[in-house]
């Protein structure tokens, strides 16, 4: 199986989940350069955080319009697995493959902390390694988390158990405290109808070493390599 | 020719900053703000050889597309001579 990390100018997580994925998955991977468009040799891509384009116009727009999310867009149609982390889930909501879209934090201010989400749906190619309800600590680091879509939308997301991670407290419990950014419905990462591409707010490969104060990031780098052994077998 | 073009956040989008400035201008003692919403503008110069409609329609197309988000922002284009 082989991984690819997008790269746009201003991506500045890409070495990080490089990292995760080739020590402890174990599996190739790459970077992909955004003007890049041949995907063919990829069974996963992670768009990685940062802040693409300087976050002009708006957070993940500019990427969005890059030659790369032309193809991504191809290979998420097929099927393909696609992560988007922080800078990675704007991006994915600009460019339609999510829904709903990432807007200032409610108390304006850029957060840097360890949060901690709730995991809505263990039943994905993300998240198969780990267990309904389990609370997982993981840092977060943006001005722009504050997830934000139509009733109608939230009503859909809700309905098809597309939620996938949520903030909450130590005893998984979603307040308004336990809430960073003031997201919607305490949303922290959604995915698609066809479950194949997932975006989430925290950062899971900042979150896979004891040393950096949580390793609970691990289980969803496993899950995602464990669905895509499962398909090499079948 | 110039295409001027307002986007504005849809009525209900929390806007945080636009409710920070209406509190620092609270405070300054300015009366009778109700609210306050912050969008952004954009100038757009077109070739003067443009027909009005074909400038209308490619600066109408550039809002929906690339200047705004039609999840949360709402667009109006004026085309100035």
């Amino acid at each position: 199986m082989k991984f690819g990390v997008i790269v746009f100018p201003g991506s500045n997580c890409d070495h990080d989940a490089y990292h995760v994925i080739s020590k402890h998955v174990g599996q190739p991977v790459s970077f992909i350069w955004h003007r890049e468009t041949d995907l063919t040799e990829y069974d996963a891509l992670i768009i990685p955080g940062g802040f693409s384009y300087g976050d002009y116009l708006r957070v993940g727009a500019l990427a969005s319009f890059s030659p790369v999310m032309s193809s991504v867009k191809e290979f998420a149609a097929r099927g393909g697995l696609v992560l988007g982390i922080c800078n990675g889930f704007q991006i994915l909501c600009e460019s339609g493959l999510l829904p709903g879209a990432l807007i200032r934090n409610r108390d304006l201010h850029f957060v840097c902390q360890h949060v901690r989400v709730r995991v809505e749906n263990a039943d994905t190619p993300f998240t198969n390694e780990l267990r309904h309800g389990q609370i997982l600590s993981m840092p977060v680091a943006h001005a722009d988390g504050n997830y934000v879509c139509d009733d109608e939308t939230l009503e859909e997301l809700q309905r098809e158990d597309r939620i996938i991670f949520r903030y909450c407290d130590a005893e998984g419990r979603t307040t308004p405290e336990a809430n960073p950014n003031g997201a919607r419905d305490s949303i922290a990462g959604i995915c698609n109808r066809g479950r194949n591409v997932v975006g989430l707010m925290p950062h899971p490969e900042r979150a896979c070493e004891d040393l950096l104060g949580s390793s609970d990031g691990r289980g969803l780098f496993h899950s995602l390599a464990a669905t895509l052994a499962s398909s090499a077998a079948s | 020719m110039k295409a001027k073009v307002y986007v504005t956040l849809k009525p209900g989008v929390l806007d945080p900053q636009g409710k920070a400035i209406r509190n620092s201008v609270g405070l300054m003692g300015y009366g009778g703000i109700a609210d306050v919403r912050q969008g952004k503008y954009f100038e757009i110069a077109l070739d003067a050889s443009l027909d009005p409609e074909r400038a209308r329609e490619t600066a109408e197309r550039m809002a929906r597309e690339v200047l705004a988000n039609p999840v949360i922002e709402d667009y109006r284009v004026e085309i100035e001579a």
